[in-house]
């Protein structure tokens, strides 16, 4: 069965369209990524998903469950851990944990195999007020929280946003270790690297779906070369090449520019000599150019600027 | 532990350390109580008296004598004309006056009535008899001493004369200290469930507790039941202060006034929760909760201005303002020392209030975010 | 030969017994732009209110502008721009409004922010949504006007806390952009950030742990320095250097790492 199942959901808000027309399936005991950004209709999806919005058409279930008819049955078998730190600050992490376990009808102490792997990492914290911890940390109890009673779901609205690059990581492995439970998880995040560590992920922005596979399928389909640039003056050699005539797009990546070309026929090392070429006229000798894979976040990228409708237009290029 | 009694608990630790709160919840009425009781004048002691004795005499001076030696007066002026009374009354000087006929003592003397006109500065109608009642009786007590002395056969004919001028603060403060008890803890109690419930909309915890099986009811039960605790506290701090600081009379039974308080102030949670179900803002709760409750409570409740003189679609209105039933049942447990047999009526509106506002809340309660 | 923007020494700042910044010193030439990273709950967020001269240090110095930030604060203030990721614009007002409104905080005269107004509309190209709600633009354009309000008055340096924090992939690099542009003007910018490939992006970056500077230098540098591929793995292992369950500080008096 279907653990997940949603069928063309919308949902509007004033005159902003949260959501439009998105289907997708999600197995049992996947660890499903939704990536985009801020705005992209993330969090407005998980919020009907667990019951607190409703759909203005279409229809989504959780477990056999329909989202808006059901919604009582649903709330006993999710975990949901929302978009902001929505735990009580004055509370401990012990007290928090605790209520969140009563409220469920069950106890730490009884469901404390489901949630060792992450308490354990609590656990030197339990008296100290949940407000007093960093941001990794309040997200490590909120995600307790969230799989105390042991759901059959989990729901995980942007854990890791503002989140340090190192908790982020960690917080990743513990959902990995909660997967091999069979524990079926939906997670959004606006981090691009943290597509690849999902089962499936798909890519939302505006509200829609821009492609839905696992990371090495969203890689696969990007349709063209993807070619790496190296050069001591960055940012001029950037605007170099947007000006030369076959650019399709140049883009800063780090301390490397990723670059695709408008040719679709030729094979990267020809379109990599050209550029080569070009980068020397236009006086940035010591450039170098490479084939690249591409990431999420380039295909990401190259999917927003081929959809007029949904990528947020261009005000104002720099000279 | 049941949800309920994690949802208690964790009301009881947020209430517990957020000091500040706690303080206001409970030290504010006390403070209010005490601001507006000494506010207002306890004129029932020291009536400024004022005496027109045109022709004194044995008689006169007799009964001005019985009037200067009853603790409850004070005479400030005697003078010889009606006339001179005017700027007395019209200056507050004096809220009394008793007027001698001439030929007051000759009709005495003959065994026929005797005039006496007691002017009254009644605006506030409760305080205007009192005051009449209490001259009436220094005067028939009088007479009857004069009649066993062998004089007044024919006895005083006392012509009683009202006058009004407005001036609401005239008020005993034995029917003011009640009706500032309600005034106050309405205003706290509703103001702090409205505060509290909206609160966990804003902070977001509210989200968790929504995906949860947690039911309307006991979200509201768990809302009201600590607050409830609280409020019981301050209606007891308040009746303290009121008998000790204020010398309010408890002529009644004191568990019947502690379950009337808790039920008032049970109305008063349940009006905050109704309010705080149906706002996601702090703000705007708290407005409500002031708005719905202090203006009514001064107007309506009969706690400044009597009901008696109001047109009666006013009247009407007050029927639906806790504040007045309480107001009755308080004023009559304490002053009069009725029992629940003479207030069950009232006992039995505010019953029915706050299980309408509870039923109302816990239907009204959004089990979704819009 | 360039000026110091800023000058730290050996600042610090106590909370009780808490140290949250630890005798930092590090400097800032003029038109750099400089990476100030750290995980959360290392000092960041304290180090930063102190140089913008909202917090008081406990001990030793720090120059912004000129001006020292224990005694100058308010000149300060004057001096530098200030992006917070928390608040920025008045959602209710229309980015016309909002630029009139902390113009004429700073001080510019009523000529001058119609001048800056139409530069900046123009720049950003949002004249065709001037007086929409800044609610209503999608974010990418609320976080580049805030920006640009941020130097309406043109000041030496500008501080952003993780100004792209959400933002979609192509804005945040248009972001980066106006951000160069800045700089190539002669202005100082100090940024946060939690993307590691924004990091790459900066003159020099700082690295905070517990309190402390544990890296500083040209990100190219760094990488060669620790022999790792990224500053991705060099935070981690300055983070971690026990490996992935020590947690560095996870709490804080301050609020620090609240999200």
């Amino acid at each position: 069965m279907d653990a997940i199942k949603a069928e063309a959901l919308e949902k509007r808000f004033a005159t902003t369209v949260a959501l439009d027309k998105v289907s997708f399936t999600i197995d049992q005991g996947e660890l499903f990524g939704f990536i985009g950004p801020d705005g992209g209709g993330k969090t407005t999806l998980f919020r009907i998903l667990v019951s607190l919005l409703t759909p203005d058409a279409g229809r989504a279930q959780v477990l056999g469950f329909d989202v808006v008819r059901d919604y009582r049955a649903l709330r006993l078998r999710v975990g949901y851990m929302a978009g902001r730190f929505s735990l009580y600050p004055d509370l401990s992490v012990e007290e928090n944990l605790t209520f969140f376990a009563s409220v469920f009808g069950t106890t730490v102490e009884r469901e404390y195999a489901q949630i060792e792997p992450i308490y354990a990492q609590l656990e030197p914290f339990r008296n100290r007020h949940a407000g007093a911890l960093s941001g990794g940390m309040k997200q490590k109890l909120a995600l307790c929280c969230a799989l105390v009673h042991r759901p059959d779901v989990l729901f995980l609205d942007e854990p890791t946003t503002g989140v340090d690059a190192v908790s982020r990581r960690e917080f990743w492995d513990l959902l990995g270790v909660l997967k091999q439970g069979g524990l079926t998880t939906v997670v959004s995040t606006p981090y691009m690297d943290e597509a690849t560590r999902c089962d499936r992920v798909a890519l939302m922005h505006r509200g829609k779906l821009l492609g839905l596979d696992a990371p090495s399928g969203i890689i696969a389909a990007f349709d063209r070369p993807l070619l790496g640039v190296h050069a001591a003056q960055r940012y001029k050699a950037l605007l170099a090449l947007r000006t030369y005539e076959h650019a399709q797009s140049a883009y800063p990546f780090g301390d490397v520019l990723h670059y695709t070309d408008a040719r679709t026929d030729l094979p990267a090392e020809a379109i990599g000599a050209d550029i080569k070429r070009f980068l020397d006229a236009s006086g940035f000798s010591d450039a170098s150019v490479e084939p690249l894979t591409p990431t999420v976040e380039d295909s990401f990228i190259a999917r927003t600027e081929s959809d007029p409708g949904s990528r947020t237009p261009d005000p104002g290029r720099l000279q | 532990m049941t949800a309920l009694g994690g949802l208690l608990r964790k009301e009881w630790f947020h209430i517990r350390r957020d000091r500040r709160t706690a303080t206001v919840l409970i030290a504010l009425p006390v403070v209010q109580v005490l601001l507006f009781g000494y506010a207002i004048r306890t004129d029932v002691d020291n009536v400024r008296l004022a005496v027109v004795d045109p022709a004194p005499d044995a008689q006169t001076i007799s009964l001005r004598n019985r009037f200067a030696a009853a603790d409850v007066f004070r005479t400030v002026a005697v003078v010889p004309r009606i006339t001179d009374l005017d700027p007395l009354f019209e200056s507050g000087a004096a809220q009394q006056a008793i007027v001698f006929y001439p030929g007051f003592s000759r009709d005495l003397g003959r065994g026929e009535p005797a005039k006496l006109l007691i002017i009254t500065d009644a605006t506030e109608p409760n305080t205007g008899s009192l005051l009449q009642s209490y001259a009436q009786a220094v005067v028939n007590q009088w007479v009857g001493g004069a009649s066993r002395a062998g004089g007044a056969g024919g006895g005083v004919r006392i012509v009683p004369q009202v006058r009004m001028r407005f001036n609401p603060t005239r008020e005993s403060k034995n029917l003011f200290v009640p009706g500032l008890m309600a005034f106050v803890l309405t205003i706290i109690s509703s103001m702090m469930t409205a505060i509290s419930l909206t609160r966990e909309k804003e902070t977001g915890t509210m989200e968790a507790l929504l995906v949860s099986p947690l039911r309307p009811w006991q979200i509201i039960v768990g809302k009201v039941t600590p607050y409830l605790a609280i409020g019981f506290v301050s209606v007891v701090l308040v009746i303290v202060e009121a008998l000790l600081v204020f010398h309010v009379p408890l002529r009644g039974s004191v568990p019947l006034l502690l379950v009337e308080g808790a039920l008032y102030i049970l109305v008063s949670l349940s009006l905050g929760i109704l309010i705080s179900a149906r706002t996601s803002s702090q703000r705007v709760a708290m407005m409500f909760a002031l708005l719905g409750t202090m203006l009514p409570n001064i107007l309506l409740s009969g706690f400044i201005f009597p009901l008696e003189s109001m047109p009666s679609a006013l009247q009407a209105i007050s029927y639906v303002v806790p504040g007045r039933w309480f107001v009755t049942i308080a004023r009559g447990i304490m002053l009069k020392g009725i029992g629940f047999e003479y207030v069950w009526r009232e006992t039995l509106f505010l019953a029915a209030m706050a299980a309408v506002l509870l039923a109302a809340s816990v239907r009204s309660f959004n089990e979704r975010l819009e | 030969m360039s000026d110091l923007a800023i000058q730290v020494k050996d600042l610090t700042r106590r909370f009780g017994d808490f140290i949250a910044v630890d005798r930092i010193s590090f400097e800032v030439k003029e038109g750099e732009v400089f990476g100030f990273l750290g995980a959360n709950g290392a000092g960041k967020t304290t180090a930063i209110r102190m140089l913008i001269g909202l917090l008081q240090p406990t001990g030793g110095s720090a120059r912004v502008a000129g001006y020292d930030v224990a005694t100058q604060a308010e000149q300060v203030k004057r001096s530098i721009g200030y992006m917070s990721q928390r608040f920025s614009l008045y959602e209710d007002l229309t980015p016309r409004e909002n630029i009139r409104l902390y113009g004429g905080i700073y001080g510019l005269t009523r000529e001058q922010i119609r001048t800056r107004t139409a530069q900046m509309l123009d720049r950003l190209g949002i004249s065709s949504v001037a007086d929409t709600a800044v609610r209503s633009l999608p974010l990418g354009w609320r976080q580049k006007l805030a920006f640009s309000v941020a130097l309406v008055h043109q000041p030496r340096i500008v501080f952003l806390d993780e100004p792209t924090s959400g933002v979609d992939p192509i804005t945040r690099r248009q972001f980066w952009e106006l951000i160069y542009d800045a700089a190539a003007n002669g202005t100082t910018v100090l940024v946060t950030t939690h993307y590691m490939d924004e990091a790459e992006y900066c003159d020099r970056i700082s690295i905070m742990v517990a309190g402390r500077i544990a890296a500083m230098g040209a990100p190219m540098q760094l990488k060669r320095d620790s022999q790792v591929a990224s500053i991705d793995e060099l935070f981690v292992q300055l983070a971690r250097p026990d490996g992935p369950t020590r947690p560095t500080r996870p709490s804080s008096p301050s609020g620090e790492g609240s999200r």
